[in-house]
This record gives structure tokens, C-alpha cells and sequence, in this order.
């Protein structure tokens, strides 16, 4: 097993605040890797300094065998790592067509074909052509999101981080994106690593997952696991429990 | 069920837009006593229009009609603005989604939830405060003097909804319209607000509808369920029953979510039928 990212000791903190405490973790190529926790326990944060958003003070990082610090990130790694990010409104140009959206970073990437590929991403998430010339406005929530997806294949990355790519979505929806995204992964061999608050979620996607608490992983289990019951730390439990949904006492 | 507390027959809100009017809500009638109703839906099924019309907050240019609309023996439809309010928070109450919307953030945590009390009570300064003190205790705030005296953006979400609460309660409300009110929360967080929402709302046996988008949640928390599509409640079920559901929406809604201790891939989606909508 060859880790395709990897993050050692890594700490993120802001002013006071510690976000990230000495995190380390290994996903391998292929792999689909979960994080869950709640909010303020640095999940997000965590993906967020591996996509260089947010800068790292100590620890390292590598991706594919070559090591980033802090928070310059070359070109070559935004070929490689991409990001879908949780609130399909914000994370879409208001003032730009999907077309524009999509050309962007082809054009900055330098790819040839663009129109070519452009049609095959839309195609890929289910929106065909018909959505090519619209706003975002213009869609809806899933709509988005599946551009939001879009954009991310289209420069053939390797690994896709996953920022609570459902949660701002209906249940049905829900359903239609992680089927879009398995899909995906499966055609294109890619490396997953996804954050949600929903262990259910991260159960039907991942093989294994880390469960954060205050900055700090509680522990990294497999996700037959969750099943077996067949973990350590009483926190997983609680989100185990919690995620069973309301029981009357 | 014992008395009807709420009788809503026909219910229709329809929004003027520049391409037409929209009906949001499309003919929505049930009866509530003093039990736990649950709406459930997608977004844009009408769910929370269907809440904020019964509590008089729907937008001014919309339109309300219904054949009833009856609360406690009153004609909401045709009672005045005046005795609207009277009704607003002291007899019908509201949880909304998120606190940090909904609470006042320039007014400290006890003088909204006083301000409430004394809009419908005439009450001392004293009394007021020692009713006050007592209502954050029993929504499990532990230091409730020091939570008084904070402003809401000081507070966690948690606990900022659990002041929200209070603050709807503390008049003695006959019914809680709850519009998502965990949803904004996280997982742990929202079973200990569940538990101390369904608490009080056994021990004061009020009516309480409880919108929100979770099937599940729903279903263990209430004990009816009311599914809305598209405007119109496609199904009306115990939520004992939920396993039984009829209609294909309902049943889409279900298995569509992913579950550990089951593998299904890809997950089963919904298939939107045109005649739902109809």
C-alpha cells in the first residue's frame, strides 16, 4: 500500500485557537477515506490545509510522493488534488456561466480540446449540454453541486476532497450525488477523502475513516466497524448513537 | 385524541411572482389535538409555509385562503392584528431553525425571554426574572444566572436553541409549531435537544408540530406524520406505520438515506412521477 497523501504531525492554529493538534494520517491510492466529527473538531480545517487554504504552522505533507509546506502550492498540485466544497451556492461564480466555470481551469491548466471536454464533464455529472450556457442561479442545489463536481474532474485529478459535499442538500438529492461521486471514483480510479457530520454517509462511501474530536483524531477505524461495533473510543459511540436518530428514554 | 386544538382545511398560500402567482401550499387540511404531528418534506414542498401561515408570519403580499383555519375555536383567518398578537407567543409559539438568526443578538438572553413574558403577562421586574430563571433551568441550561446575563452570539448553537425554547415556553403556549429546529445543530447536540423539547412538551401537554426534511428523525419523534410534496400532503401515517407507507414518495424518502449495517450500491434514488405534482 503506497500512500498517496499523507500528513504528519500537523498543526494549524489560529491566534489562540489550535485547530489542528498534531494530525497525522495515510490514504493510498484508490483508497476512499472518511473523517467525521463535530463541528469545530478541525475536520474541515484539516482538508483545508492539505488544499492549501488554510496555511500549516508545523508537520508535513505529502502528496504523491513530493512534499508541500505552509501554504504555496505549485500548479502541478492542483492537477493532482481537487476540492468540492460544501455550500453549492457560494462555491459557483455568480456572474459566470457554467460554460465560463468549467473553462477555467482548462484554460489556466494550459489543456487542449476544451470544448470537447467540457461537454464530456457535463455529460459525466448528468447535466448534458442543455446546462451548459446557464447561470447558477439558474439551477438548483443538486444542479450545482454536480457543476460544482464538474469542475473538479475536469483537470483529471488523482485525489478529491470532499467537504460535506451532501449536506446542504434534500435526502433525495443526497442519494444522487454520493451514486454521481462513487461512479466517478470507480471510472477514474480516484482517491477519495471525505469530511461529513453524518456517519452514515461516510459508512456507504468510505473504507475507512478517522473520527476528530477538538482538533485531534480520536481514532481511525475501519467502516465495517461502525458495524461490528468493533472500536475503542467511547466518542464514536456517541456519534454512533446519535446518528441512530431520536429514542425516548 | 381528546379536543381538536387546531382544525386546518384547505390551506393555500400562493405568492405573486412576475411570471404568475405560485402556490406554495396547495390545499393542506389536518386536525391537531395534544399530540406530536410531523411534517415532513423537501425543500420547496411547503413545509415551513404551512407553519409559519397557521402562526401568522407568511409575507404580507401572499396571499391565505382556507375553507378553515380554526385554533382553539378561533377564525385565524378573520381575527385582527391585534388579537393575532395576543394569540403570537402566548398561545401558539415558534422554534425556528437557527439561533443565530432568530434571538436578538443586540439584547442580552434574559431580557428577550423577559420582554416575551411581559408583551402577554403583567408581571413584576422580580417575578419576571425569578420565571425566567426557572425556564432556562428547565431546559438543562446549568448556570442559569450567567446565561441571563450573556448575548446570544457568547452562547453555542445547542445552547443558543435551547434558550430559543425557553423563550417560547415560558408563556405556556397550548401549541409549538417547531420549524426544523435541530437542523442546524450537530448530531450529538440535537438528541439532547430533542429529549428536552419532547419533555416539556409531554409534562405541559401542548400540541406540537415539528417541520423538518428527516423522515427518520421525524418518525421517532412524533407520533404522526403528515408527507408533503410539491404543495400537498401525499401521505398521512403513525409514525409506527412508517415501514407500511403507501405512497412511493414516501418509500423513496426512506430508502434513499444511507444506513450502516446495510450495503447498497449504488444507493436506490427517487423517481419524481409527474402525478405526484398534480
Amino acid at each position: 500500500m503506497t500512500a498517496v497523501l499523507s500528513v504528519r504531525d500537523m498543526v494549524v492554529r489560529f491566534d489562540e485557537f489550535l485547530a489542528l493538534d498534531h494530525v497525522s494520517l495515510d490514504v493510498a491510492a484508490g483508497e476512499s477515506f472518511g473523517i467525521v466529527g463535530e463541528s469545530g473538531s478541525g475536520k474541515s480545517t484539516l482538508l483545508r490545509a492539505v488544499a492549501g487554504l488554510n496555511a500549516f504552522e508545523a508537520g508535513s505533507l505529502s502528496i504523491n510522493g513530493q512534499s508541500y509546506s505552509g501554504r504555496s502550492r505549485s500548479k502541478e498540485f492542483y492537477r493532482t488534488v481537487q476540492m468540492v466544497f460544501q455550500d453549492p451556492y457560494g462555491s459557483l461564480h455568480p456572474r459566470q456561466t457554467v460554460d465560463r466555470l468549467l473553462l477555467e481551469p482548462l484554460a489556466i491548466h494550459g489543456f487542449d480540446n476544451v470544448d470537447r471536454r467540457i461537454m464530456r464533464a457535463l455529460d459525466e455529472v448528468g447535466l448534458g449540454s442543455g446546462f451548459r450556457f446557464r447561470y447558477s442561479h439558474q439551477l438548483s442545489g443538486g444542479q450545482r453541486q454536480r457543476v460544482a463536481i464538474a469542475r473538479a474532474l475536469i483537470l483529471e485529478p488523482k485525489v478529491l476532497l470532499l467537504d460535506e459535499p451532501t449536506s446542504a442538500l434534500d435526502a433525495s438529492i443526497q442519494a444522487e450525488i454520493l451514486n454521481l461521486l462513487e461512479q466517478a471514483r470507480r471510472d477514474r480510479n480516484l482517491t477519495f477523502v471525505m469530511v461529513s457530520h453524518d456517519l452514515g454517509v461516510i459508512h456507504h462511501m468510505c473504507g475507512r475513516l478517522a473520527v476528530m474530536k477538538s482538533g485531534k483524531v480520536v481514532e481511525t477505524v475501519a467502516a465495517d466497524a461502525l458495524e461490528k461495533r468493533d472500536f475503542s473510543a467511547d466518542y464514536t459511540r456517541q456519534l454512533l448513537v446519535a446518528s441512530e436518530g431520536f429514542r425516548r428514554v | 385524541m381528546s379536543e381538536v386544538l387546531l382544525t386546518v382545511d384547505d390551506l393555500r398560500v400562493t405568492f405573486p411572482t412576475r411570471t404568475g402567482e405560485i402556490e406554495a401550499v396547495r390545499g393542506v387540511s389536518f386536525t391537531l389535538g395534544r399530540e406530536r404531528l410531523g411534517i415532513v418534506g423537501e425543500s420547496g414542498s411547503g413545509k415551513s409555509q404551512t407553519g409559519r401561515a397557521i402562526m401568522g408570519l407568511t409575507p404580507r403580499h401572499a396571499k391565505i385562503t382556507a375553507k378553515t383555519l380554526n385554533f382553539a375555536g378561533r377564525d385565524l383567518l378573520k381575527i385582527s392584528d391585534k388579537e393575532r398578537r395576543d394569540i403570537r407567543g402566548k398561545r401558539i409559539g415558534m422554534v425556528l431553525q437557527d439561533p443565530k438568526y432568530s434571538l436578538n443578538p443586540v439584547m442580552t438572553i434574559g431580557r428577550q425571554i423577559i420582554e416575551t413574558l411581559r408583551t402577554h403577562e403583567r408581571v413584576s421586574t422580580s417575578e419576571a426574572k425569578a420565571r425566567t430563571l426557572a425556564m432556562l433551568e428547565a431546559v438543562q441550561i446549568r448556570d442559569p444566572e450567567r446565561v441571563f446575563s450573556l448575548y446570544p452570539h457568547e452562547v453555542s448553537g445547542g445552547m443558543g436553541q435551547r434558550v430559543m425554547i425557553a423563550m417560547m415556553l415560558i408563556c405556556g403556549p397550548e401549541l409549538l409549531i417547531a420549524d426544523e429546529p435541530t437542523s442546524a445543530l450537530d448530531v450529538t447536540v440535537q438528541l439532547e435537544v430533542l429529549g428536552i423539547l419532547d419533555k416539556l412538551v409531554a409534562e405541559r401537554g401542548m400540541g406540537l408540530i415539528f417541520v423538518s426534511h428527516d423522515l427518520r428523525l421525524v418518525s421517532s419523534f412524533c407520533d404522526r406524520v403528515l408527507v408533503m410534496y410539491a404543495g400537498r400532503v401525499v401521505e398521512e401515517l403513525p409514525s409506527a406505520d412508517l415501514s407500511k407507507a403507501q405512497h412511493p414518495y414516501t418509500q423513496g424518502l426512506l430508502n434513499c438515506l444511507p444506513v450502516i449495517g446495510s450495503d447498497r450500491h449504488p444507493l436506490p434514488v427517487l423517481d419524481r412521477q409527474k402525478e405526484w405534482a398534480l
